[in-house]
């Protein structure tokens, strides 16, 4: 049972329960993921899938203490990395297999590759967080929205009116200016998104432009995965090619 | 520089001491004794015991209260929470030059998670980031001992701590035997793997302390001693 994930073998997960599809949406904050999770759902909702949305930080296990050790800024980066795989492994295995057995699409906005990127900025080697997350399902789709760091820049101070104290780095004493931080948090984020992407298999939509824009090509890229008979991308052996159950979601 | 040579196992100035065992193996009770010993001898000495973190000890607790644990997650928290502790008390006393004596280790999560149904090679890559002691005891003694002693002492054997998980038995007491005896099959294959020094713990409290003691006083052979103590809590 270790072709269904990263190697590693997750202990309760049997061979016959997996038929949904798994898509990732990956890229930095201001990248319009959050968006695009949005106009996809819709999208996937109205064609009569299933859709059950997914994140980080939004375990019932430890979602709050990862936000208590956020503002505290108490916290070694081993540490955090550690604390960020267990919300990980809470979901998966608590919401993502569960709607994927019942033959749901799992939209996850962000995954492992977020997780895994910033841990090695933080000081982690790229070994250890890779074998880490080998208990990871593999997804059938993974989109990383590329946009330039300006764009990021702009998009935050929009949304935000200031910039973020974790998405600009600042725990890694990069520049005591926010600002500087941001740039240069945000070039070695874009460093090991490349390692990370070429590692996985990322499918990069350029998200410099419009919305609209974006999720037609993210449509593109998701559509085959519901084509009659047609094969996931990256799906394991075994994953029957069949659509999932028509039914709205009840919720969202 | 406190420590005139670094370890030759960690490289850091200090040494480090583990206590390996089941429970109810006196391994606790004989660390505290080592610790005591070591103090008294002017040794700037600092002492852990396992799961003593606040930041997750919260939710470990709530987790196993409502048995929302599973492999996995039981075996990342823990994960979690040794790092905490590694990075904020053990390593620095470690780089300080201090002895560091440890009422279990990264051993305790290799034994426990691989009992589980954990990936053996997934569990030592997530540890990686602690260095090997200078020395591991590992307290032998027979399942059936331990589980007398339990009894004995009135304490409550703990959902977790029987492997109930596990569903190895409905039986609190047969699934604590059969997942304590997990436990001690994967401690003596370690034994062997890591090179532990196995300390037979049947025998008296000041029998086993005198071999302890013994076994210490060549790893501490030109290390300096100070004035400061610390205890962790």
């Amino acid at each position: 049972m270790t072709d269904r994930t990263y190697g590693v073998r997750l202990p309760g997960l049997t061979e016959e329960s997996l038929g949904g599809k798994l898509i990732v949406i990956e890229g930095a904050d201001g990248s319009g993921r959050t968006t695009e999770v949005a106009l996809l759902r819709e999208w996937l909702e109205v064609e009569g899938h299933a859709v059950v949305d997914t994140g980080l930080r939004r375990s019932t296990l430890v979602a709050e203490e990862i936000d208590r050790a956020k503002q505290g800024h108490t916290l070694g980066a081993t540490t955090m990395a550690l604390l960020y795989a267990v919300d990980f492994a809470d979901q998966l295995e608590n919401k993502i297999v569960p709607a994927l057995a019942a033959g749901a699409t799992v939209l996850a906005d962000r995954y492992i590759y977020t997780l895994m990127a910033r841990a090695v900025v933080r000081g982690a080697s790229r070994e250890w967080a890779r074998r880490l997350y080998g208990f990871a399902l593999r997804p059938d789709l993974i989109v990383f929205l590329e946009a330039r760091p300006e764009i990021l820049l702009h998009r935050a101070i929009a949304k935000y009116g200031s910039l973020d104290y974790w998405e600009s780095g600042m725990d890694l004493s990069l520049s005591r200016d926010l600002f500087e931080s941001f740039f240069a948090y945000q070039e070695r984020m874009s460093k090991e998104f490349a390692w990370v992407g070429a590692e996985y298999g990322f499918h990069r939509v350029d998200a410099n432009r419009h919305p609209a824009q974006v999720d037609e090509d993210v449509r593109a890229l998701v559509a085959p995965l519901y084509a009659t008979g047609g094969r996931a991308r990256a799906s394991p052996r075994g994953r029957p090619a069949v659509t999932p159950p028509r039914t709205r979601a009840a919720s969202g | 520089m406190l420590a005139e040579s670094p370890s030759p196992t960690h490289g850091f100035p200090g040494r480090l001491f583990v206590f390996e065992g089941l429970d109810g193996s006196g391994k606790s009770t004989q660390a505290a004794l080592l610790g005591k010993w070591l103090q008294a001898r002017g040794y700037r000495v600092f002492f852990t015991e396992w799961n003593s973190s606040e930041l997750t000890a919260a939710t470990i607790r709530r987790g196993k209260k409502k048995n929302l644990l599973t492999p996995t997650t039981f075996s990342l928290l823990h994960a979690t929470d040794f790092a905490d502790r590694f990075e904020r008390k053990i390593l620095p006393p470690l780089r300080a030059g201090y002895v560091v004596v440890c009422d279990r280790y990264a051993y305790t999560a290799f034994v426990r998670d691989a009992a589980r149904g954990c990936d053996p090679m997934w569990v030592r890559n997530i540890y990686s980031f602690a260095p090997r002691p200078d020395q591991v005891f590992y307290f032998r003694v027979p399942v059936a001992v331990t589980l007398k002693r339990k009894i004995a002492s009135r304490l409550k054997i703990n959902y977790y701590e029987a492997g109930m998980d596990l569903g190895l038995s409905d039986d609190l007491h047969e699934s604590y035997e059969r997942f304590q005896t997990r436990l001690k099959q994967e401690y003596e294959r370690i034994a062997r793997t890591d090179g532990f020094t196995v300390i037979d713990s049947s025998r008296s409290v000041e029998t086993i302390q005198t071999e302890l003691r013994g076994y210490v006083t060549p790893v501490l052979e030109n290390f300096p001693t100070g004035e400061t103590l610390m205890h962790d809590g």
